[in-house]
């Protein structure tokens, strides 16, 4: 399975196939924000402006990997994968990232978008579909 | 099987040592012996090698050994590792047997000692036959032996006894009886280590061979560790053995995560563990008993969990996502899974018992092998051998498991788990944690820990706005207060779940508002879904008790601790109400539950708490069945749809000019009656999720959709939770009639015009007029104000002028007049206050107004007074001297934009200086426009002082001037000058001329030079005349003389001028010999330099005069 989840501190956008287990992985992600707020916090200030946006490998469990990407303006991106799923390498993750920022990035600019609402876009919801078929 | 079946076994946990054996010593009746003893056991610190010794006798029985065998595949078909093994090892059969032995070199009977001694080694060898045991005999010498080498006897007979004993010479050793005891000891004991490399890593049976190191050789040891893993998976596995070798793999797994933490490379642990992980967890075995193998693994989980967190302990640093938490918590899932299984294998027909005979009894009641079935141990075969025997085996193993109390175990682990996140800053992961605990408790039927636990974290998933998981922790939060019958809880919960917080589907909402509305009915609510049968009988039973409404009955519920299904907000309509019109407060409702519900009262408090009669909503009837409809319809909230509650008070006229808050505000839900929740907002608005909404909806471009007449959209109400009340609207006008800029200390005039426009009397009306507070302090002290215009102020006038009563408004003027003693502008304020009477909302109420009016006055100074001191010749003077009369100046230069009429003048002198003629004002009636300057002078003299030179006071001089006004007639105001300090100065000679006016070519000029003596003493005087090209004279030209004091000598000199025009005089200088810093120039300046000397005229010409 894979997961997709846009979050400031709350949930903007969750979208999971399949979608059994849907609590746990809630759980599994909100946890994650732990390691998230961790590794932000531990890049200095002044590094701030070249921290790299990619945290990777969030933290290990015995069923899934959880990744981790967050904005610049500290909007966070997991997502989740089956522990089992060889076939995504880091390399692949991190695309995946990039495509979900750069989608993220076209929500933002719309000027109908609210900026903390949950995200509602078309465009944003196909990008997210591909990558899931590209994935499973 | 007991719990602690999964447990490992004691000897494998505990930290391997070396078992030595000591054997010949006497440790009760010989002192010597008891010593050695001593030194061996005492003081066994860390840094001394890990063995445990023990005292034998010399024919000590060991534990025979079996007879060789030839090959290992003789043992497979038993089993892997019999379970008295490791004690046996760790215990009973020793790594080495020291033998002490009493002997001296040059002890007299050598030979039979010797044999004494062999024999004795013989019989330790023999008892410990087939054993890979080594032997060492110590010889105990009461000598201090000789270096070395040097003792011949010594070495030729340890050789000898070395021969006897059938050893190696590095298997004796001496032990001197001396001192060192200790030191010895020690270095036989580092000695014993290098044979234990040798000798101690035996190797033993585990699978086909593992070297078991109980010694510090790790990595050695790690290295047979692990070829014994990878054999113990290599075996066969099959359903009857599987548990075996899960076991014993676990055994191993165990040994080498142990040593890696050990030798500090926690790495090689974790990868360990992983692999081994992977490796076992599809090693399901009997799928009958399939919570075996969840218990295996969740106790796989835990027993790494608490050797990483024994590493920490011992100094190992963790991080947070390495932390001993993450193996206690899936060693809790485990744990929960294989609550599940036993829940599905165990739940057998209420007829099925424990079978008997028990197959799990053993004829020695206890297992020989490790992970065996106790039904058919030492069967290695793939298929049981009965297959009857082992169904009863396992339905005996299902039994126990479900008499296990899995919850315990569950949360045991995951509080170990909770601890472990909490030191490595996981609070969210915490808290899943805690919510698991608590679900934990919920299916352990322990309501209250669950509920405490639930609601502790409940308020962290609420700021954190997870919706999602806060529903699912509020179903069960709701499910435990509805099993314990706790109303307010269930309450609350229902509340939050019917509200906007909750992801919950409508029907499943609509079921809870039902139950809800059942509870405020004082009825039985319908069991909440997928709960205990047997509990849901006791929460009937509960619930049916609190029909009675014994207990409390009334519940009030802090709306910002939570997220309920009613918003409200309260607003007043203006940020400021004026007092003579109604304060309008509305009140906003809405609610988001599916179906409409119905309130009894609202209510508002406000910080006065007199104003809360007027803003409460209530249901007057008190029984339901007349209700009137109107009502009815004004107290039923329809989901989704704003309701506005207006209110409207008349503020009290003591409240003028204070704040008036909305405290909380109240909604009722239930029956006064009976039972009633009373929701309170604080603030008079906003729950837990209501700052972040607001935040959004203020942010949203999103153009408000247009909502059908009478609604309102929810977002665009803001908030006004606090009003003014201000004073009426004054109807008057207050004007001021004034000539600006003020001139410093005259008496400013201003003229204060009210007038009304009230319609009715306007009374008791009030001015204050004056500075305006709050300015630099120093502008009070130079500013005054008085009514009366006739005389000018002083300190005792205010700079304020307070409620200056006018009674009641004739229209009319005040003027005012207002003294300002130092220049800059100042703030002016009149403040007009009066009463009125007026009609609010039926109600006459008296009000206070007040006008305010402000104006900024420029003051400036009048004119500015110069005065020098000048002398007969208009010369500046910078001293004067007695006796020698000089002039005053004043040079007054208006500075006023407005003409000034200069009333009088005076000097006042002081008593240093005299007029010489009576002074009179020069400028008196003159009248000064901008920048028009008058003067005038005043001829002095000062008379002589006591001491030489000094600087005297010269006096005042008084200015009376007034403003020329046509607007206001002004009063006449003195300015006082003080005139400048001035150097005065005694002369000891003082010379003046007397010469005619003019002088005329050719004719005799006669001079008279006075030579006044002003001093005491006798004066001894040169005097020369300097010839000049423009007279001829005669005189004397040099004279030397003597002046008497006090006396006055006169000079008599006849100029005769040669030339017409301004001439200069023949210069006369004057030398005092007693005198010399007073200089011929200092005493010329009182002579004439310059004398006109007119042509040679006719005769009758004499209207030309000098200058």
């Amino acid at each position: 399975f894979i997961r997709f989840v846009v979050l400031i501190n709350y949930p903007l956008y969750i979208r999971s196939v399949p979608t059994q287990g849907e609590l746990k992985f809630h759980y599994t992600v909100h946890t994650s924000l732990d390691v998230v707020e961790e590794k932000i916090s531990g890049v200095g200030k002044a590094l701030a402006d070249q921290r790299e946006l990619y945290l990777g490998l969030l933290y290990p469990t015995e069923d899934y990997k959880v990744y981790g990407y967050v904005t610049n303006s500290k909007v966070k991106f997991v997502i989740v994968v089956d522990s089992s799923n060889t076939s995504l390498r880091d390399n692949e993750i991190r695309s995946m990232f990039r495509k979900l920022h750069n989608s993220f990035t076209d929500v933002m600019c719309n000027p109908f978008y609210n900026p903390g609402d949950p995200i509602q876009s078309k465009a944003f919801d196909s990008i997210v579909s591909t990558m899931m078929v590209q994935a499973c | 099987m007991s719990p602690a079946q999964w447990d490992l076994p004691p000897e494998l946990c505990c930290r391997p040592m070396a078992f030595v054996a000591l054997t010949g010593l006497d440790v009760v009746y010989n002192a010597i012996h008891r010593a050695i003893w001593d030194a061996f056991c005492a003081n066994r610190r860390a840094d001394r090698v890990p063995i445990s010794f023990k005292v034998l006798l010399g024919d000590h029985e060991y534990p025979k050994c079996r007879t060789k065998r030839t090959s290992y595949e003789w043992y497979i078909p038993k089993g892997i590792l019999k379970t008295g093994w490791m004690n046996k090892h760790l215990n009973l059969v020793p790594a080495l047997v020291v033998l002490f032995y009493e002997l001296d070199w040059d002890d007299p009977q050598w030979k039979e000692k010797q044999s004494e001694c062999a024999t004795k080694v013989e019989i330790v060898r023999t008892s410990l036959q087939g054993r890979n045991t080594k032997v060492a005999v110590v010889l105990i010498q009461k000598k201090t032996p000789l270096p070395p080498g040097e003792d011949l006897v010594a070495s030729e007979r340890a050789s000898a006894l070395c021969g006897a004993c059938d050893l190696s010479g590095k298997s004796l050793f001496v032990l001197p009886h001396t001192d060192h005891l200790v030191g010895y000891i020690i270095r036989l004991e580092s000695l014993d280590v290098e044979y234990l490399s040798f000798a101690v890593n035996r190797n033993f049976y585990i699978a086909e061979f593992i070297y078991k190191d109980p010694h510090t050789f790790h990595v050695l040891s790690c290295r047979y560790y692990r070829t014994a893993y990878s054999l113990v998976h290599e075996l066969r596995a099959h359903e009857t053995n599987m548990l075996e070798i899960k076991t014993m793999a676990g055994f191993i797994n165990y040994k080498i995560c142990r040593l890696c933490f050990q030798h500090n490379t926690p790495l090689d642990a974790i990868a360990q563990f992983r692999k081994h992980i992977d490796l076992c967890k599809k090693k399901i075995g009997s799928a009958e008993l399939a919570f075996e193998h969840t218990a295996w693994m969740s106790k796989q989980f835990q027993s790494f969990g608490d050797l990483f967190d024994e590493a920490i302990k011992l100094g190992l640093t963790a991080i947070q996502t390495q932390n001993p938490g993450f193996y206690y918590q899936q060693a809790a899932y485990y744990a929960q899974e294989r609550k599940q299984q036993a829940g599905q294998l165990c739940s057998h027909e209420p007829g099925v018992v424990y079978p008997a005979p028990d197959p799990l009894e053993t004829p020695s009641g206890a297992l020989d092998f490790y992970g065996q079935r106790p039904w058919r141990q030492g069967h290695q075969s793939i298929d049981p051998p009965d297959s009857e025997k082992e169904k009863q085996g396992i339905l005996a193993l299902q039994v126990k498991e479900r008499d296990v109390l899995h919850s315990e175990l569950v949360i045991a682990l995951l509080s170990n788990a909770v601890a472990q996140f909490k030191k490595y800053k996981c609070p969210r992961m915490k808290s899943h944690l805690m919510v698991q605990m608590g679900e934990e408790y919920y299916h352990a039927k322990d309501y209250t820990k669950a509920l405490k636990l639930l609601d502790y974290v409940m308020c962290d998933y609420r700021t954190e706005r997870w919706w999602s998981l806060l529903t699912s922790i509020l179903c069960t939060a709701l499910k435990c207060s509805y099993l314990m019958g706790q109303v307010k809880d269930y309450i609350t919960y229902s509340m939050e779940l019917m509200g906007r917080a909750s992801i919950l589907h409508e029907e499943q909402k609509s079921r809870i508002e039902k139950n809800l509305i059942k509870v405020l009915m004082n009825e039985v609510p319908q069991p909440e879904p997928d709960c205990d049968l047997t509990s849901v009988k006791t929460a009937q039973s509960l619930w049916s008790d609190r029909i009675s409404l014994a207990g409390n009955n009334e519940f009030t519920i802090e709306v910002q601790d939570y997220v309920p299904f009613v918003q409200c907000k309260a607003k007043f309509l203006y940020p400021s109400f004026h007092i003579d019109e109604p304060v309008q407060l509305h009140v906003y409702v809405r609610a988001d539950c599916p179906h409409p519900v119905r309130f009894s009262k609202l209510c508002v408090s406000l910080s006065n708490q007199e104003y809360n009669q007027y803003c409460l909503l209530e249901d007057t009837s008190k029984e339901k069945d007349i209700l009137e409809t109107s009502t009815q319809e004004n107290m039923c909230l329809v989901p989704g749809k704003t309701r506005k509650y207006c209110f409207k008070f008349v503020a009290k006229t003591e409240d003028v000019g204070k704040k008036i808050e909305i405290t909380s505000v109240g909604l009722m839900l239930g029956r006064e009656m009976g039972r009633y929740v009373y929701l309170n907002w604080r603030g008079g608005w906003g729950d837990a999720a209501s700052s972040h909404e607001t935040l959004q909806a203020s942010r949203s471009f999103k153009r408000r959709t247009r909502l059908p007449e009478q609604q309102l959209d929810w977002d665009t109400v803001t908030i006004q939770s606090s009003t003014m009340i201000i004073s009426r609207v004054p109807k008057i006008s207050v004007q001021l009639t004034h000539e600006p800029p003020a001139l410093t200390n005259e008496m400013y005039c201003m003229i204060v015009t009210i007038q009304s426009e009230e319609d009715t009397v306007a009374k008791d009306i009030k001015l204050t007029a004056g500075l305006k507070p709050g300015q630099d302090a120093s502008l009070t002290q130079s500013t005054q104000i008085t009514v009366n215009g006739s005389e000018v102020c002083d300190d005792s006038h205010p700079a304020l002028l307070p409620d200056i009563s006018l009674g009641d408004l004739q229209p009319g003027q005040k003027p005012l007049y207002i003294h300002c003693m130092s220049t800059g502008s100042r703030i002016l304020l009149f403040h007009v206050a009066y009463s009125v009477s007026a009609t609010v909302e039926g109600k006459d109420i008296n009000c206070k107004c007040h006008k305010d009016e402000t104006v900024t006055l420029e003051t400036v100074v009048p004119f500015e007074v110069a005065m020098k001191f000048v002398s007969s010749k208009f010369e500046h003077l910078e001293r004067v001297y007695v006796d020698i009369p000089f002039l005053l100046m004043m040079d007054i230069l208006s500075a006023s934009p407005w003409p000034i009429e200069l009333v009088n003048s005076e000097v006042q002198l002081a008593s240093s200086m005299t007029p010489i003629d009576q002074p009179q004002s020069q400028v008196e009636g003159v009248t000064l426009q901008t920048s028009e300057c008058a003067s005038e002078c005043f001829l002095l003299k000062c008379p002589p002082v006591q001491n030489g030179t000094s600087t005297v006071a010269s006096g005042h001089y008084f200015i009376s001037w007034k403003r020329k006004s046509a607007f206001a007639e002004t009063s006449v105001v003195r300015t006082i000058v003080i005139l400048p300090h001035v150097m005065l100065e005694n002369i000891p000679l003082y010379v003046h001329a007397e010469l005619p006016s003019f002088g005329r070519v050719r004719e005799s000029l006669p001079v008279r030079y006075h030579l006044e003596n002003r001093t005491g003493l006798v004066q001894d005087v040169e005097i020369g005349v300097e010839p000049s090209d423009a007279f001829m004279f005669s005189g004397l030209k040099q004279v030397r003389m003597r002046i008497l004091p006090g006396a006055e000598q006169e000079m008599l000199y006849n100029f005769y001028p040669l030339m017409a025009g301004y001439q200069v005089l023949p210069q006369l200088n004057v030398n005092l010999l007693r005198f010399p810093n007073i200089s011929s120039q200092l005493l010329r300046r009182f002579l004439p330099s310059r004398i006109f000397v007119k042509p040679q005229g006719r005769n009758g010409d004499t209207s030309i005069e000098a200058a």
